[in-house]
Parts: structure tokens; sequence; C-alpha cells
């Protein structure tokens, strides 16, 4: 049995950072139906996405890794007819996900209010960038504006340079942290049969990512900025450049048995013993020179080179990793980080796996995304029950559309 | 009281500085009872990490410790020596969950490792949040948070942007990814838990760190697998927009939709230059990115971060912006959402903390104490939970058991 076997989620969201919340609990064996609509497609369906990601088999991909596991219905909630279809697949689902803004599931007539009074016991997660009370609640913002929104591209950067701009993980972190909310609500009603409403805010998901930031502010007034890889107590602590293009190894070191041991595999007898360096609080205050010698030794070798000398006495090396690196790494081979799926158009597509290794109810990447509609036949005839010649009409007239 | 979601879970946390305190944390503001385990003494680094209260190292006065263990109850425990593992293993018979962020093999060699905790208490979940995971070639690396981002592959994608190219990769933020991994192992262990109080079944589960943040990365982690390409920090987030400077700071924005486009024009007053042919399509303004940007920094350098903000949004455009923690604590959308709580700590008095991003309608999400000082529940846990005499626990402090 797997961890949430027979829980069935009905999935309103688009994007990334909604699809990741459904991609969490479907990973845990959770039936997830995705409601979509060619009225709306998700914004990975549409043809803008193969131009920013450069072609269409890279926005299938996208797709295809937030919605791995999924089931796919085609309904108009623009229609009558369709709202009253998704309240009947509300009215057999445990949990309902939408990142609408706040207040368009009430407009389209699917609040809380309606849906609890379908089913009472649903619990409803709805996820917006800027949670559903407050000035700001109708406010847009996607992964680009939540690092700067919720506070983290401030302290991301050189010291002179500009604040980092966020990638698609800013929308990932918000949706793992509203699938824990999930996962608590459920077992709040596995206990005492009690669903209820949760408000999820995205940009304060990554505020919570950076708590000794804000605690600094607050217990000292101190607004700390940006320092590139500088460590409060650490020092060396950066990464450095190796043998190749735009090659990294990062070397951070905690004490003084880790400083002699970078020293001695680095060969540098005489400087290692500099009194300026001998101990950590003076390697700090001149990490910079440090840091010269440090990269003077590491462009001779190779990032794994570079790994494998260091991790060998003691000392946390480790490469700054690209894509390529990690597909083909010996430890994710054999730890099985990426796994094949069988994608309807685009054929094998590899998938970051799900990322905990269960020892009773292992975690898979069971199936590719689903087509747009894919699942109607058994969504709305095997689970509701509904005639074929119902199913046809609905979709002549573009109501499973 | 009110209803609490894990109200009557039972955890304990034998870890230190981010990944696994934060992992109990999430769970112990949700209401479990957390009982947070540390070396005798010196008690968890987070401690002896800054920011410091008024700038004045103490072991009860750091804002990374004293954020990361709310809700916690706190014991001091040796549990490589024989009683202090006695009493670990009569504190694993009662529970339904134990996180653990020792090197792999270390709780196997002290007589702890998850096949003789379960002998012990068979439904029990352990979790072992780990860099690089239980197994593989990996296993026994040392990594610090730097270099456990690094190795994920979100550091050599940060800072993004083609200025940065030949500038080395960074880490996000102090313990972003130390954060991510410990929300990913309260994912799993909440699965774990669910399906526990089905069927009765405990198990453990194997968190590597590399792999929860590589999981955030989904999207660009695969593509050289599937189409060849690796992603490198000079492919930005946002085709042009995103952030750039403005008169006093930075602002930030992004048009994902073709329809933005004609929205941002409008809110620059419809200036000549936004009628070239080259900006016109959304693959060209794809295209034209750096020359696009230079125009818009022209005109955004008259305004304020905030007037753009909020003026922006109000013309349906998603301008965000560039916030500091102060502008945070005192941002009135947070303050309308109650998002900082004041929380009361003895050595601290009373500090504002980031809150949840998460409101449930039945169960309340609330810090029910401020972390614990160091040993400051032994007497409640050792005396009062485990039926120890006080006499023994004098005893077992001066072994340094406790």
């Amino acid at each position: 049995m797997n961890m949430l076997e027979g829980i069935r989620i009905i999935d309103f969201t688009r994007y990334a950072a909604g699809p990741q919340i459904t991609l969490t609990l479907a990973f845990m064996g959770a039936e997830v139906i995705r409601v979509e609509s060619n009225v709306e497609l998700d914004h990975f369906r549409r043809p803008e996405s193969a131009v920013s990601y450069g072609s269409q088999r890279a926005a299938s991909d996208s797709f295809n890794t937030l919605n791995l596991n999924k089931l796919s219905v085609t309904i108009n909630l623009k229609t009558g007819e369709g709202v009253e279809l998704a309240k009947r697949l509300v009215s057999i689902g445990d949990v309902v996900v939408d990142n609408f803004r706040p207040g368009v599931m009430d407009r389209l007539g699917l609040g809380y209010d309606v849906l609890k009074k379908i089913n009472p016991d649903i619990i409803m997660l709805s996820a917006s960038s800027h949670g559903s009370v407050g000035p700001e609640r109708s406010y847009s913002a996607y992964a680009v504006t939540f690092g700067p929104l919720g506070g983290v591209s401030h302290v991301t950067g050189y010291e002179d340079g500009k604040p980092a701009v966020t990638r698609a993980s800013a929308d990932l972190r918000p949706g793992t942290t509203a699938a824990f909310a999930i996962l608590a609500a459920l077992i709040h009603r596995q206990d005492t049969g009690e669903g209820q409403f949760i408000d999820f805010s995205a940009r304060e998901a990554i505020t919570c990512g950076i708590g000794e930031i804000i605690m600094d502010y607050t217990m000292n007034g101190r607004v700390r900025g940006r320092r590139g890889n500088r460590d409060d107590v650490m020092a060396p602590h950066n990464c450095y450049r190796c043998k190749g293009d735009d090659k990294w190894i990062s070397i951070a070191i905690s004490n003084n048995d880790e400083w002699r041991a970078l020293t001695s595999a680095m060969g540098s007898s005489e400087w290692a013993f500099d009194e300026r360096f001998a101990d950590q609080y003076v390697r700090w205050q001149y990490q910079d020179e440090i840091d010269r010698l440090i990269e003077a030794w590491t462009i001779n070798y190779t990032d794994y080179e570079l790994m494998e000398m260091l991790q060998e006495v003691g000392v946390a090396a480790v490469p700054s990793f690209d894509s390529e690196e990690l597909f083909t790494d010996p430890h994710c081979r054999e730890r099985q980080c990426y796994v094949p799926t069988e994608h309807y158009e685009e054929g094998e597509l590899y998938a970051v796996a799900p990322p905990w290794k269960f020892s009773e109810t292992p975690a898979v990447a069971a199936s590719a995304a689903p087509q747009l509609g894919e699942h109607n036949g058994y969504v709305f005839g095997d689970l509701l029950g509904m005639p074929q010649d119902e199913i046809r009409r609905l979709a002549d007239e573009y109501v499973l559309y | 009281m009110p209803k609490s979601a894990l109200g009557g879970v039972k955890a304990l946390e034998l870890c230190q500085m981010v990944a696994g305190p934060y992992c109990t944390k999430l769970m112990g503001d949700l209401g479990a009872k957390v009982v947070k385990i540390e070396p005798p003494r010196c008690g968890d680094i987070a401690r002896r990490s800054p920011p410091f209260f008024h700038d004045t190292p103490d072991v009860e006065g750091s804002g990374l410790f004293l954020y990361l263990n709310t809700s916690k109850l706190g014991v001091t425990l040796d549990v490589t020596k024989s009683t202090g593992k006695s009493i670990f293993i009569d504190l694993v018979k009662d529970a339904d969950i134990l996180v653990e962020d020792n090197p792999p093999g270390w709780m196997a060699e002290h007589g702890l490792g998850y096949d003789d905790l379960k002998a012990i208490n068979p439904g029990l979940i352990m979790t072992s949040i780990t860099p690089f995971g239980q197994t593989g070639p990996y296993r026994d690396y040392k990594a610090h948070s730097l270099n456990v981002f690094q190795g994920s592959g979100e550091g050599y994608l940060t800072p993004g942007g083609p200025e940065n190219m030949g500038r080395p990769p960074l880490r996000l933020g102090t313990f972003v990814g130390e954060y991510d991994s410990g929300m990913n192992a309260a994912n799993a262990t909440l699965g774990a838990l669910f399906h526990k109080k089905r069927t009765g079944t405990g198990q453990w589960i194997d968190i590597s760190k590399q792999e929860a943040i590589m999981s955030l990365n989904r999207l660009d982690m695969a593509r050289f697998a599937n189409e060849g390409e690796v992603i490198t920090r000079a492919r930005l987030g946002a085709p042009y927009g995103g952030v750039l400077p403005c008169k006093d700071g930075y602002t930030v924005f992004i048009t994902w939709e073709a329809e933005q486009w004609d929205k941002l024009v409008h809110f620059m007053g419809d200036p000549e230059w936004a009628r070239d042919e080259m900006f016109q399509d959304y693959a060209d303004r794809y295209r034209y990115g750096e020359v696009l940007n230079a125009l818009l920094t022209e005109w955004l350098m008259n305004y304020t971060k905030e007037e753009l903000y909020h003026r922006g949004q109000e013309a349906g455009i998603a301008f965000g912006m560039v916030f500091t923690s102060k502008d945070l604590v005192e941002s009135e959308h947070l303050k309308a959402r109650e998002f900082f709580v004041d929380v009361d700590h003895p050595r601290t008095g009373t500090l504002k903390y980031p809150g949840a991003p998460y409101k449930f309608s039945e169960t309340p999400w609330c810090i029910v104490r401020p972390a614990p000082t160091l040993g400051e529940h032994n007497e409640d846990i050792f005396v009062k939970r485990l039926g120890r005499s006080k006499q023994e626990i004098v005893k077992l402090y001066e072994a340094g058991v406790i």
C-alpha cells in the first residue's frame, strides 16, 4: 500500500508552484486529477513556453517533470455545467488545491463555503502569491519575483553586484511547503474526521527560509545585504575555479584540522603555517588573500580530482555540479536520482526522482505527465458513472473542453 | 487550548544546525510534542552561530537557534555513553518519530541503528538527514551548507545573469538549501506518519540534502538528459525585466504572458521606442532582452521601488520589489496577515519571529513555547516522564551524560 493510496486530490493548479504541491502528493501515491481546459491552458502547454524554453521538447519536459503520476480531465469552468461537474468531482475527493488569485474560486462558484456543503470533510488549500487576506492579496507574482518579495534576493549576490534573480526553484519551494500543510491537515482529518481550509502565501514561504536574517534585524536592527559566499564563522568558504570551462569547487573550512588538511593537500607548507592564518579568526580576516592562494592551486585540477583529493583528507569539498555532471555522476547513478518516463509525444524523458527513500513505501515516478483530457473517460465514466453519450454530448458542447 | 493538526504526535530530534531542527520545528509549531536532544555542555552548534542578541555571544542568544527550535522541549544527553543510551532508548519506546542527522553508520555503530530501534518500537518512523544520503559513493563525504548547495546543481545557477559568468557560483541566502532539506524531510515524515496511522507500520526514511535541492530544481536539472543543454548562470529566469535598478534600489518585474507586454507599454506612457519592430513579438523581445532592459532601466530610474511595486500591480503587471529584512518586518501587508509573531524568551525578552505561510481554519499554527534553554527540560523528561530520581540526575550531570 502506498502512503497516500486512496486519497484523491482535485487539482486546479497551473504553472509551477501549484503543480509542485500536487506532485509531492502524487509521488506519495495520491490520485491527483488535474482539472484543465483548452479555454485557459497551463502555461507550460502554451506555444509561448516553447519560445521561452527554447524548443517544444523543452516545454514538454518542463510540464512533464511537474506533472508526473497525475491524471488530466478537461472541464470548461466558464460554463454552468462545467462548474457542476467540478463540484461532482469535489464530492468524491479528499483534497482540493488551487493557485488562482484569491477570489477566483469564489467567483467560479467553487469557494470553500460551497465545496464544504458538497463534501463536509474536504480539505482545501488555496495557494497564492500573497495570501487571501491583506492589502496586496490581489497582486500577482512569479518565481522571478518571489525571491525579491520574500527577502532572499536582497541577501544573494556579490557584494558589488545586484540582488539575484530567482529561478523556478522559487516556485517549487513554496509548493513543497504547501504540500506539508496538506499532509498535516490529512493527519488531522484521519484523527478527527474534520476537514479545513488553508490559506497559503508563497512569498511568506520564501521568507521562512531566511529566519536568521530576519532575526538579525529584529534582535539587532541589522539589515543584511549581499556578501557572496562569505560565512559568519567559516573561512575559507567559497567556490574556486578549476580546470575546464566554468568549472568550480566549493571548499568550506570549519576548524584548524581541516585547514591543515587542506594546506597539506595543496603542498603549501610555507604559508600554511603563516602566523596570519593560524586560527579561524585571522583566516576569516584574510580570506580574500587566502581565496587567491587557493584558486591558484585549484585551477590546475578538475573539480572531480579536487573533490576526491580533499574528501580523502577530510576537507568538505564538493564541485559546483552542473546538470550534465549530476546526470552522469556515479553517486547520482547509484541512488537513481534521475528516472526515465515515457512521454506521449516526446518519448523518453528523464525526470528528477522523488527526493525520499522510504524503506516500506517507496515513492516512485510511475507515469509521465498526462495528455490534456487523457482521463476524461476514466474520471467521468468510471468514477462519476456518467453514460458515454452524456460524456460525448458534453464534449460536443465544449463543456468537457 | 485550540486544536492542533499534529496534537498527540510524539517526536524526538537528535540534530544540530538547520535542516533537522527545521524539520521538527515545522511539526512542533503544528502541535507535535518534540523533544530536542542536545550534546551536554555545548549543545547544538547553532547555539554558537550568529546572529547573537545584541551581538553578545551566548548559547541562549543565537537568533538562528531561537528561530529553529520553537515549540520544542530540550534535554541534554550523551547517547554514546551507556546510561545516556539507555535513557535515549526509553524515549524511543514512546515516540512516533525520530529525526536524526548523524553521519551514515554513526547510529548503528552506537547500537542505535534503525534495526536496533525497530526492535524496541516496531512502529517507529526514523528520518535520517545527511548531505548525500545513506548509500552511494559519496555517503561519507563531508559537506557544509555551502558544499551541499553547490553539489545540488542550484549553486551552479546562482546568481543568474550573463554578467555573472566568470565569477564564482554562490549560495542562496545563507542556509536556504538546509531549510529546503528540512522541509523535504518533514514532508516525508508526515507521509510516513499518515501511513502509520492507517496501517501501524513504521519505517526508515533516507533523506539526501543533495536530492532535496535537486528536486526543487527539477525544471533545470534534467535539461541535459533530455535536450542535451547544460543550463548556466547566463540563462536568466526572465527573458527581459527581472531585477533592475530604480531610483532608490532595485525593482523586479516579469511579463510572462504575451498580453502583459501591452500593459507594460501602456504603464510607461507608450514611449516611442516601444513601437520599434524588434519588440513587437514575444520571441523577439526575448531575443533582444539586453537592449530592452537598457531602455526599461532608463525609465525605471525615475521611480522608487515602492511606487513601481504598487502602481505596476495596479496596471496589471507582475511587479515586485527587492525587500530587505527591514522592509519585510515593516510591510503593511505582512502586518495585516500577522505573519510576524511575538515570542517571549527568557534571554531576549519579546522579539518578532517569522511565522508560517499557511493559515489553517481549524487547527491554527502557533509557536507553543520559545526555544528551550540548554537542558531546560531535563527534570521534566528524565524525572517526571521517565521516573529517574533527582539524585540520579545529579550523578548523570557530574558524569557528563546529561
